[in-house]
């Protein structure tokens, strides 16, 4: 999968099936509502409506109002620019992390590959969730706790993909035919590796932005991600999961949302990725 | 009337599904017919069809491709007519396969013994005792080690000749009517490729069985083949007995492949040295060279190496798998550091490794690698493959790169204009022009050519030689060239130097060493080029035969 | 090498990473250990009776000191007092280890054989119309919150149908119908998470060893279909699967976290997040090890299962 062109965008766009254009679709949509937040919701975030809980849609409120009184839409449209540019930082700063490491270590190998390898998997062989209870614990749950957390134990899994790509593609006559030249490691890696890591890169980069949502709500739902009063979708499942029992279905919002954004990723990722795959023998 | 004909083909066309499902035909209009106790050889270079056609025969398709049209028929069935469960009944039993790689197709998990017997005991054509019998008789006929237990052993326990004639009793176990053979000699050593040939003809002429031989080699078939089929891009090209085709071709293409195969000249050339200023000293000398692997340098790759090159020439080194030619080749180039010995360039001692070498030296030794896939980055163009050691060693500009680059495609004969293609746009035989044009783009004094020519179709890399010889007449640059092939090191090198185990067991000028009397090892590789003549196989082998007796 | 060194090599790799691991947790948790005082005494905190705390707890010792008192007391049971309720962790242990216990066993017994079927049929026929709608129900369940699933089928059958609970109480004693009606909703919802993920993962593992050489060899044998399947296909992909059967407990544990808290189950999950919540620092350190525990020992056995399946590793030229 290495050395797997990534399709020219031409020939991408080519590829494209109404599942794929869908995809797009729900992403830019979201993309949208998180930079415009603020400009287009209703309400601010803050901003307490009515005494009923779990009201009905109506009265200027398009979902209805949350366990204390809120516009939902409103609240909604800020949980998502939060989630997401959460999520991103996560994910940027993993990538940059996590690729660096993993080139470094796939390219200078021996001694240097050990030592990394050797500290990312004793990293790995923690649960996820378990490392971010602990630090929570003891250093609670600011933004910035948050993000760096989340973002360390990410990019321990974008350097096993990253060293894996590097590995497959440092062994290629290539690579040695650069350092017959002379060339230096920064060269290498900048102008022959990463040409050719790009398509899985950006795969991979889909997949673990997802995982940075999923994770980052998960723990919001916990209780231990994003504090109120900020609004963080997985925040607001947790908030309202009473609501459930009153009829409302102001969870089921916030969850869908995360839903659409993540499994419209994935999809398009897979669908990026489906020229990879293996074909049977027909008798088989 | 007993019907002879075990095999007959009739306008078989396949073809392969393209990824926007349109039908691309791979094989047309192939028609021919196989008697009983006949070998018939499918030749062919690659994208010729050969291996298609030969799967064909057993009515199946590699995955996206369709058998489009046309009717085999085995002694009667006829094949493309079954349902896939009736197919399956006859493979292992009427009709078998051997592949091309052994160490492949053999599942690493399950032991020899039962992949080698499972076919007969669960068609209920043998017992269990019975079908382990007849395995073990099959290896004693095949002359492999320890009949009685090398069932027991696992893939990974034996070596790829043996998996080979493994595999060769595998599919003979069910005594089929029809086997066949596709390139199995091909991933073995020149000198077990013998073996392994001789051990085929055997097998099949005492048991009369009928055969598919597939191979790009003419020489090698000529003498396992009664009839040959000579192929081209999915079409018959000629089609005749053995001996017309080897002595007689009627086609030029036919004419063209055996011009180009892979045997030894008929009379040693004596290459004529380019013309040069006398120098007092050889361009490059290794003295003294010992290279080792692992961890602890347990593992020795060369051991004690010495050798000369003069300025445009070429020395040839020879040697099979093991030999430690291609260790040689990066250890001169800088890319491993010996443990011992040094690498001196013109009376300057070259520094072990790369990074401490200067870029004047650098510029000086060239490499260029054999799979040519791999050896250009597939994202750059050929351009920026050609450009940046015009950049990197002469610091060139935009435009003296570009018209540099130009120059460089004339030089290795190809239009200017593939500047801007990528490698997956060029052929085989393109890349390796690209590859050894980015070699010359740093004018180097000499460059190391790995096994350059050995994944190329013959006629391909007969231009190449060719091309090779050009460049040195004109830019007078020298050559190591490295290779498991003797007849190609023959026909371009001065001088050669034979390897074996680390060790250069001859060397000297060429006309020298391929002369008689010869090294001992020499004589072993030289002994294993097929001639291109029919009996030949059973020459060498009656003469070994002799030389064990005699030695007794 | 031979297979008993190799797994004797593995087993000394797990305890220095269980090492590691105990180590990573205490630094983690008691980077600022002020906080465990201050936590005890809460409002009324003067500076004496801080300073008295800490020299009982023995706060004050240099922090290698510490470390091998609370691994010594961990390694002899000694579990500790809850900061919360001061009463012996070991005390509410036992109830949440086996609630724990009884939930992802469950989920396991049901979704790791489903997996495997289900990753089986798919590579059979890849691109087919059953892999196609496995495949995309299986993206669709990957990508969802844990806790999407668990409200959805609270939705549906507690809320809407009144069938089962939406809170899962389990008392100890309690009969296996009771039991059973408690536990389906958590369960089905881990199940369909974990699920998901691992028929993925079988899936490209079996069409790896479905599309190697060996099988078109195989074929090319007249081989029939099951006995290819069974007999030279399974062997190869039983390392892979494995391997990803053992990747899959870190989402099991992950799920279980969520789910737990989301049906207000009384396991160690819960626990482990109320007492993050609490800054209960003993609690925390000592469910981390147990979670973080199985999930090593676990990749240990799926190690020592490859090496032992490998024939190349069991006898070695």
């Amino acid at each position: 999968m290495s050395n797997a062109e990534p399709a020219g965008l031409r020939r991408l766009a080519s590829e494209l099936t109404p599942t794929a254009i869908v995809c797009l679709t729900i992403i830019a949509l979201a993309a949208f509502i998180a930079i415009f937040a603020p400009a287009i919701a209703p309400y601010d975030e803050g901003t307490i409506l009515t005494n009923e809980s779990f009201a009905s849609p109506g009265n200027g409120m398009l979902l209805g109002s949350d366990y204390l009184g809120r516009d939902i839409a409103s609240r909604l449209g800020f949980g998502i620019r939060t989630t997401l540019s959460v999520a991103l930082a996560i994910s940027v700063i993993a990538f940059l992390i996590g690729s660096a490491f993993g080139f470094f270590a796939a390219i200078m190998g021996g001694w240097t590959d050990t030592v990394v390898s050797r500290t990312v998997d004793a990293l790995i062989s923690f649960p996820a969730i378990m490392i971010a209870l602990i630090v929570v614990s003891s250093l609670g749950s600011s933004f910035l706790v948050l993000i760096v957390t989340v973002a360390v134990i990410d990019s321990t899994r974008v350097y096993r993909v990253a060293r894996a790509l590097g590995m497959d593609i440092v062994v290629q006559d290539y690579i040695e035919a650069a350092r017959v030249r002379g060339e230096g490691t920064g060269w290498i890696i900048w102008h022959e590796l990463l040409p050719n890591a790009l398509g899985p890169l950006a795969a991979e980069f889909g997949i673990r932005f997802t995982y940075a949502i999923l994770f980052v709500s998960a723990l919001s739902f916990l209780g231990l991600g994003v504090q109120p009063p900020h609004s963080d979708l997985g925040l607001m499942v947790k908030e309202n999961m009473q609501g459930l029992l009153y009829g409302s279905f102001s969870p089921l919002y916030p969850a869908l949302a995360i839903a659409m954004v993540t499994v419209s990723t994935n999809i398009l990722v897979d669908w990026y990725l489906k020229s990879t795959d293996a074909n049977l023998p027909e008798e088989l | 009337m007993v019907n002879s004909t075990i095999l007959r083909v009739s306008d078989l066309n396949v073809a392969a599904r393209a990824r926007d499902g349109s039908m691309m035909p791979i094989v047309s209009d192939i028609s021919f017919s196989i008697e009983l106790g006949k070998v018939l050889a499918l030749i062919g270079e690659s994208g010729s069809g050969k291996t298609t056609i030969s799967l064909a025969a057993m009515g199946y398709a590699r995955p996206g491709c369709v058998i489009t049209g046309g009717e085999v028929d085995l002694a009667g069935t006829s094949i493309l007519s079954l349902d896939f469960p009736a197919r399956r009944k006859l493979r292992g039993s009427d009709i078998s396969y051997v592949a091309q790689s052994a160490a492949a197709s053999f599942n690493a998990a399950l032991r020899l013994g039962l992949q080698v017997t499972e076919t007969p005991i669960i068609k209920g054509l043998m017992s269990a005792a019975r079908a382990h019998e007849k395995a073990v008789s099959l290896y004693r006929e095949l002359d492999l080690p320890d009949p009685e237990t090398i069932g027991q052993r696992y893939p990974h326990q034996v070596s790829g000749g043996q998996l080979q004639r493994l595999m060769a009793a595998m599919a003979m176990i069910c005594d089929p009517k029809l086997l066949i053979l596709d390139e199995p000699t091909t991933a073995l050593d020149v000198t077990t490729q013998i073996e392994v040939l001789h051990a085929f003809k055997k097998l099949i002429r005492e048991r009369q069985t009928s055969a598919i031989y597939v191979s790009h080699d003419l020489a090698v078939v000529a003498q396992i083949a009664d009839h040959i089929l000579v192929l081209k891009d999915g079409q018959i090209v000629e089609y005749g007995d053995a001996e017309q085709i080897v002595h007689a071709p009627r086609e030029t293409y036919t004419r063209e492949l055996l011009a180009a195969a892979h045997v030894l000249p008929k009379t040693i050339p004596t290459k004529k040295p380019v013309p040069q200023a006398a120098r007092h000293q050889p361009l490059l000398k290794v003295g003294n060279v010992t290279a080792a692997f692992g961890a602890k340098s347990e593992f020795i790759a060369l051991k004690d190496v010495n050798l000369e090159l003069a300025e445009a020439r070429t020395l040839g080194i020879i040697g099979e798998s093991g030999s430690g030619k291609t260790t040689l080749g990066r250890v001169i180039c800088g890319l491993k550091a010996p443990l011992t010995g040094q690498v001196t360039l013109d009376g300057q001692v070259l520094a072990p490794s790369i990074r401490q070498r200067d870029c004047d030296q650098l510029r000086s030794i060239q490499f260029a690698f054999q799979m040519a896939e791999t050896a250009l980055n597939p994202r750059h163009t050929v351009g920026k493959i050609l450009g940046r050691p015009l950049q990197f060693y002469f610091n060139l500009s935009g435009e003296e790169t570009a018209r540099r680059v130009g120059e460089l495609l004339e030089l290795v004969e190809m239009p200017a204009s593939f500047a801007r293609r990528l490698p997956r746009e060029l052929s085989g035989g393109q890349r390796q022009r690209v590859n050894l044009a980015r070699a010359l783009a740093a004018e180097p004094r000499m460059v190391i050519c790995d096994e350059i020519t050995s994944a190329l179709d013959t006629i391909v890399a007969k231009a190449i030689l060719h091309l090779l010889d050009d460049l040195q007449k004109r830019l007078k640059v020298a050559y190591v060239f490295i290779s498991h092939d003797i007849s190609t090191v023959a026909q371009i090198s001065h001088d050669i130097a034979v390897m074996r185990n680390g060790v250069i067991v001859a060397s000297g000028p060429t006309a020298d060493i391929l002369k008689p009397p010869h090294h001992e090892y020499t004589e072993l590789l030289l002994s294993s080029v097929p001639e291109m003549r029919t009996d030949w196989l059973d020459d060498v082998a009656n003469s070994r035969v002799n030389t064990l007796k005699a030695a007794q | 090498m031979n297979l008993t060194t190799l797994i004797a090599k593995r087993l000394l790799i797990g305890l220095g990473i269980l090492f590691v691991v105990s180590l990573l947790v205490f630094v983690g948790t008691e980077i600022l250990p002020g906080d465990v005082a201050n936590a005890i005494l809460g409002q009324g905190a003067t500076p004496e009776l801080l300073a008295n705390v800490r020299e009982r707890l023995g706060l004050n010792d240099p922090a290698h000191i510490r470390y091998f008192r609370w691994l010594a007391s961990m390694l002899t049971g000694d579990f500790g007092t809850s900061l919360v309720n001061g009463r012996p962790i070991a005390e509410q242990l036992g109830e949440r280890v086996y609630n724990t216990a009884l939930l992802a066993g469950t989920t396991a017994a049901i979704a790791v054989p489903l997996a495997v079927c289900l990753g089986l049929i798919c590579a059979l026929k890849p691109n087919g119309p059953v892999d196609r709608v496995i495949s995309t129900v299986s993206l669709t369940l990957i990508s969802v919150p844990d806790f999407l699933v668990g409200i959805v089928l609270v939705s549906i059958f507690a809320v809407t149908l009144g069938w089962l609970p939406a809170i899962a109480n389990l008392r100890p004693g309690a009969d296996f119908i009771t039991i059973a009606r408690v536990l389906v909703l958590p369960v089905t919802a881990l199940v369909f998470t974990v699920l998901a993920h691992m028929v993925r993962m079988t899936r490209t593992s079996i069409l790896g060893v479905l599309a190697s050489p060996a099988t078109e060899m195989a074929i090319l044998k007249g081989i029939p279909r099951t006995r290819i399947l069974l007999v030279h296909a399974l062997p190869n992909a039983i390392a892979p699967i494995i391997n990803v059967i053992a990747l899959n407990m870190a989402y099991l544990i992950s799920g279980i976290v969520v789910i737990e808290t989301m049906f207000n189950f009384s396991g160690l999950g819960r626990l482990a997040v109320q007492a993050v919540a609490t800054r209960d620092i003993p609690v925390v350190q000592l469910t981390a090890m147990i979670f973080c525990t199985v999930y090593v020992l676990l990749n240990l056995l799926a190690d020592i299962v490859s090496i032992a399946a490998n024939p190349r590793l069991r006898y070695p030229k």
